[in-house]
């Protein structure tokens, strides 16, 4: 069973952060909290691995 | 309204106790003539256990209550010779739709794996249900089996005994009392015997009312479960639509936490929810309409000395997922035959807390299970509720999303891993549905069903099941005796697949109840005695 990554491991970081901000350009609060949620449940499936996922979480949560 | 409700299907009838000097003395007391009481007052009077029914009422429940019935309880109900008129009167479904707004997003296909003997699920009534397991008592009565059905017989008070309970009950010609070995309380959520003992029943309660119409129609929709989220005709809030028999369909709308009971139900309320569901020319009769709120909740624990809870009185889940009445006949399966043992000396009383162990393991299960589906349909929070829609809208179009919605998980057996009972898997490489604790997976043998041959109908059996193995043809330790069952692969080549996995041969160990207990590569009398000795609660 794979452990979370959690040393540096993007490419290119200011290219992806800066994807990450524009695909929420021109929306709503709504709409982006919505497009969160969707980018969330489709990383949590390109992951697949609970474990994986709960260490993400537990890391999120602070 | 039907007429079915105001039949009385076992009126009430003096009987003998009623006038005797000193209460009379019975084996099991069962209270409560639903589903989950008659069918363990038939379980036990097939094995011989002499067994008295009483319900303070005298007719099916009243109202719309459970629809789905899934295979397993099928299977235990065949066993109780019930499930043929069910399943030749009930609906066969295997296709669900889940709609968001006006979009269908997802469909699921129950997809009956071959060789089973009873479907995925019917849809019945559970007027119908309750009427065919009244049919069986009668039946069993008329030969000679020692059970009795009390109607209009209200149990009032209860004084518990080391060894015995004594029962006040009031009936039509007064009260009397009686005295049993054991009482079962099989008497509903609500369970007055629970009170009257001060047990807890402690859980959540879901904040939410949904209003349920069973209506008669004859209407083109295919025999499928639909489900919506978020409708138009119900914005914000869910709606549910399943075929019964006789062109009856269930609607249930969700229709929140604040509402105004007796409006709500106002039939022309009602026909405004349905107009705007099924259209404005829809033509239709009202057969009940109520509303329900619903609680995930069970016991503690499952018995107390001579008091034992089976069925809603012990647990209690929401409706999304079908597991009430599922349950309930999974709590009598498991309680029957354990029950009998004890009767009888075979087992010591012990044997019980196994019971204990191993359905507070699938009301757990349950609970989980449907709190999930629950909170799915009715998130709680903001952020809950984003998440979902979310999932909803991303199943549309892509699949990997569709295992996360959840408008309820069907009920499927409980597999009773880490029960006391189980003997520590011994089958290298064995399929692990079939492992200890797992209920027997069906398939065809010659000349019928594997599950027609397994379990105990007239007596509490176990069984051993030789698979491609050596066995004696008969075995008995503990004072049981146990049928011995040969099967090869080369006739029912399903046996593999779900008994054999990569193993050349195996010899399981089969509960009353058509659960696993053990199973070997090959059969040995002390790994047997040993194991029917643990699962009879002698271990050691
Ligand atoms: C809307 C709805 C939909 C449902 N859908 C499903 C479904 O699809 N599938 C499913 O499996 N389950 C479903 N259920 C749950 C199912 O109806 C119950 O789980 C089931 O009826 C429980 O059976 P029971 O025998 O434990 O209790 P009950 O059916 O409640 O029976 C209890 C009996 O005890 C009697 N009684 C009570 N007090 C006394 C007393 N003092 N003296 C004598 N008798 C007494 C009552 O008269 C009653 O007959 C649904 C429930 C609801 C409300």
């Amino acid at each position: 069973m794979a452990d979370l990554i959690t040393t540096r491991n993007t490419p290119r970081a200011d290219d992806v952060y800066q994807m990450l901000i524009d695909v929420h350009e021109g929306l709503s609060k709504p709409e982006s909290d919505a497009l969160n949620a969707r980018l969330i449940l489709t990383l949590m499936n390109h992951i697949g691995d609970p474990e994986v996922i709960r260490q993400a979480l537990a890391l999120a949560r602070g | 309204m039907n007429k079915i409700f105001e039949i009385p299907l076992y009126p009430y009838a003096r009987s003998a106790d009623q006038g005797a000097a000193e209460p009379v003395r019975h084996r099991v007391v069962v209270v409560g003539a639903g589903p989950v009481g008659l069918g363990l007052a038939i379980d036990l009077a097939q094995q011989g256990v002499e067994v008295l029914v009483l319900d303070d009422n005298d007719k099916v429940s009243f109202g719309s209550r459970a629809v789905c019935y899934a295979k397993r309880p099928l299977e235990i109900l065949d066993r109780l010779g019930c499930a043929a008129p069910m399943v030749a009167k009930g609906v066969e479904w295997n296709l669900g739709k889940v709609f968001f707004d006006t979009r269908q997003v997802y469909e699921f296909n129950l997809l009956p794996e071959d060789g089973h003997k009873f479907p995925a699920f019917i849809n019945l009534q559970q007027y119908y249900f309750e009427e065919y397991l009244v049919a069986r008592v009668n039946e069993l009565r008329a030969s000679g089996a020692p059970i009795e059905l009390r109607g209009r017989n209200k149990l009032t008070a209860i004084e518990p005994a080391d060894d015995h309970v004594t029962l006040s009950i009031d009936t039509p010609d007064g009260a009397y009392r009686l005295t049993t070995d054991w009482l079962v309380a099989c008497d509903g959520a609500g369970s007055p015997v629970r009170k009257m003992m001060g047990l807890d029943f402690v859980g959540r309660v879901f904040e939410d009312n949904f209003l349920i119409a069973d209506v008669i129609m004859e209407a083109e929709f295919p025999t499928e479960r639909w489900f919506w989220f978020d409708p138009p005709f119900n914005r914000g809030q869910s709606a549910l639509l399943h075929k019964q028999p006789d062109n009856v369909w269930r609607i249930d709308f969700q229709i929140g936490w604040d509402i105004d009971r007796e409006d709500e139900l106002k039939p022309e309320n009602i026909d405004r929810r349905l107009r705007a569901m099924l259209g404005e020319d829809l033509r239709y009769q009202l057969e009940w309409s109520s509303i329900y709120t619903f609680q995930c909740r069970r016991m503690e624990k499952f018995h107390q000395g001579r008091v034992i809870f089976a069925g809603d009185s012990a647990h209690q889940v929401s409706p999304f997922g079908a597991r009430g009445a599922n349950s309930g006949l999974q709590d009598t399966d498991n309680l029957a035959w354990k029950l009998r043992l004890i009767l009888d000396g075979t087992a010591p009383e012990s044997l019980l807390d196994s019971y204990d162990a191993e359905r507070i393991h699938g009301a757990a299960e349950n609970i989980l299970n449907s709190s999930r589906s629950t909170d799915f349909i009715t998130p709680k929070s903001e952020t809950s509720r984003i998440f979902r829609d979310a999932v909803l809208d991303l199943a549309e179009t892509h699949d990997f999303a569709r295992p996360f919605v959840n408008s309820g998980r069907l009920s499927l057996p409980c597999t009773y891993d880490g029960s006391p009972l189980n003997t520590p898997d011994e089958l290298p490489y064995g399929p692990a549905r079939s492992r200890p604790g797992s209920p027997c997976a069906d398939l065809p043998v010659p000349g019928g069903y594997l599950l027609d041959r397994l379990g105990g109908r007239d007596a509490p059996r176990f069984q051993i099941l030789a698979i491609d193995a050596e066995a004696p043809s008969a075995f008995a330790a503990h004072g049981l005796a146990c049928e011995v069952i040969a099967l090869s692969s080369v006739e029912a080549p399903l046996v593999k697949d779900r008994y054999l996995g990569t193993a050349s041969g195996a010899v399981y160990l089969i509960r009353p109840d058509q659960h696993v207990a053990a199973r070997w590569p090959a059969f040995d009398a002390t790994a047997v005695a040993a194991a029917l000795a643990r699962a009879i609660g002698k271990e050691g």
